[in-house]
């Protein structure tokens, strides 16, 4: 069985697939790799299987060692001392140390064969709120990997733009609960410029500006939500729910940001300035 | 009914009460239109997930006739309850009787999962039966596994130790959230319950 040693985990490091979807009614959140498309991107070009899972790192920091010769690729926000959006080898003995990223936050690092740790309910994913799927990755452990199953693609670097630095637009459109707030709030939120709150996570990025004014007061009985949710709590300042976000929610939510935008959400880092743009 | 906007993958159904939700997710979930990927019922509320086009989604939900009598169709499992919970004492001074009379009441109900959430597993059960017990001023840091407790209108087992604020009348060893059990979930949408008294311990 092939194999990598974890040196150093870095802030935090996780395993991470497309998720468990389909389980939300058992309150089984989906989970899954939060900028979905550089996690899919970096498995195509190691040839991996659409699904194989990998390993998304939070901020770089991330030092493992190849146990044997390893084909990995490395995408999404690009940390420093690595190759980045192409394949390598990494040879046997060889170490793969990731800097800190120039611009965004979560890099995926995908091995040729997949991370191969017992798949949790159909998914390989770490999911930090519900606890579910494998633990964060921590120094000294040995991360299988599986066998490959598809041919390498014929592929040299993909060319990607790299996650933006600066002000971050996200494209929002008006959610169930539009009517809990005023006309003055839905405008605070779309004419703002909020900045990322350090209390972000994968359960969701908080923003940090004006609180939004209310129409109405009172709780709103627990309901369903789906990834990109802007939850309003007591606080009045937005919660955007990402891949770890929770089955159902007791806040209202008064937009959603636009689904091809959601991968740009994931990339955000704490203190970046971001305006959500109503359509 | 209302259909409600939840972005570009989802709309939220908002129903009168918790029996349509009960009977629509139950419609819903019997013959699933092509595309949806989730299904969530709620209180009020039941969210679904798709990957196809909205407006046909859309189309759908609204022609969608709730099951009548969902509660009734669901099968049947008993959970063997020791009725020893810390606040079974409370519990029955909320609702102006004895205990043994509240262990009567609960096992005497037949309830139905109308809902999950909070955490894997966690069902909300209902019943015919009046119950309307406040949450706990200040919430358990650590309620342990397999707890059996009351809120609201609803019943439920902590599937795994976690901090909560139901009051706890007993427990159960039966594994309401196993992972390495297909399915994983004791307490689905639609499932009916009956609690059994198995004693004091």
């Amino acid at each position: 069985m092939s194999s990598l040693t974890v040196l150093e985990p870095g802030p935090l490091a996780t395993i991470q697939d497309r998720g468990r979807a389909g389980q939300a009614a058992l309150g089984v959140p989906t989970s899954g790799a939060c900028d979905r498309a550089a996690y899919e991107l970096a498995n195509r070009l190691v040839g991996n299987a659409a699904g194989a899972a990998a390993i998304e790192v939070t901020f770089g920091g991330l030092v493992v060692h190849a146990d044997v010769d390893l084909v990995v690729a490395i995408t999404g926000a690009p940390c420093t001392g690595v190759p980045l959006n192409a394949p390598a080898t990494l040879r046997a003995g060889q170490l793969l140390h990731l800097g800190a990223p120039l611009t965004g936050l979560r890099t995926y690092v995908a091995i040729r064969g997949g991370v191969d740790v017992p798949p949790v309910l159909g998914s390989r994913s770490t999911d930090l709120l519900s606890g579910l799927g494998p633990s964060p990755l921590v120094a000294s452990q040995t991360v299988p990997i599986g066998r490959p199953v598809e041919p390498m693609p014929g592929v040299d670097l993909a060319p990607v733009a790299h996650p933006a630095g600066g002000q971050v637009v996200l494209r929002v459109t008006p959610g169930p609960r539009r009517d809990w707030f005023t006309d003055a709030g839905w405008q605070a939120l779309v004419s703002q410029t909020y900045q990322v709150s350090s209390n972000s996570n994968r359960v969701g990025v908080r923003l940090d500006g004006t609180p939004l004014e209310r129409a109405r007061s009172g709780e709103l009985a627990s309901e369903g939500m789906a990834r990109g949710a802007i939850q309003i709590p007591p606080s009045g300042t937005p919660v955007i729910f990402l891949a770890d976000h929770p089955v159902t929610g007791g806040y209202p939510v008064i937009a959603y940001v636009a689904d091809a935008d959601l991968d740009a959400c994931a990339q955000v880092r704490p203190g970046q300035p971001v305006r959500l743009l109503g359509l | 009914m209302r259909i409600l906007p939840a972005g570009d993958r989802a709309l939220l159904v908002e129903l009168d009460d918790l029996d349509e939700v009960i009977g629509y997710y139950t419609a819903l979930a019997a013959d699933p239109p092509a595309d949806v990927i989730d299904i969530v019922p709620a209180a009020r509320t039941v969210l679904v997930t798709t990957t196809g086009d909205l407006a046909t989604l859309s189309r759908t939900l609204h022609d969608l006739t709730p099951s009548a009598d969902s509660r009734t169709t669901g099968d049947l499992i008993h959970i063997p309850v020791i009725y020893d919970g810390a606040d079974l004492g409370d519990v029955a001074d909320l609702l102006g009787c004895s205990k043994d009379d509240v262990i009567g009441r609960h096992t005497a109900d037949e309830w139905t999962v109308a809902f999950c959430g909070f955490a894997p597993g966690f069902g909300y059960l209902t019943s015919a039966g009046d119950w309307n017990i406040p949450r706990r001023s200040s919430p358990r840091t650590k309620v342990p596994t397999g707890a059996v407790a009351l809120a609201g209108e609803f019943s439920g087992v902590y599937p795994r130790e976690s901090p909560g604020g139901w009051q706890l009348i007993g427990r159960t060893t039966a594994k309401i959230f196993d992972q390495e059990r297909d399915p994983a979930a004791l307490f689905h949408p639609g499932r009916r319950v009956r609690f059994v008294d198995a004693g004091r311990g």
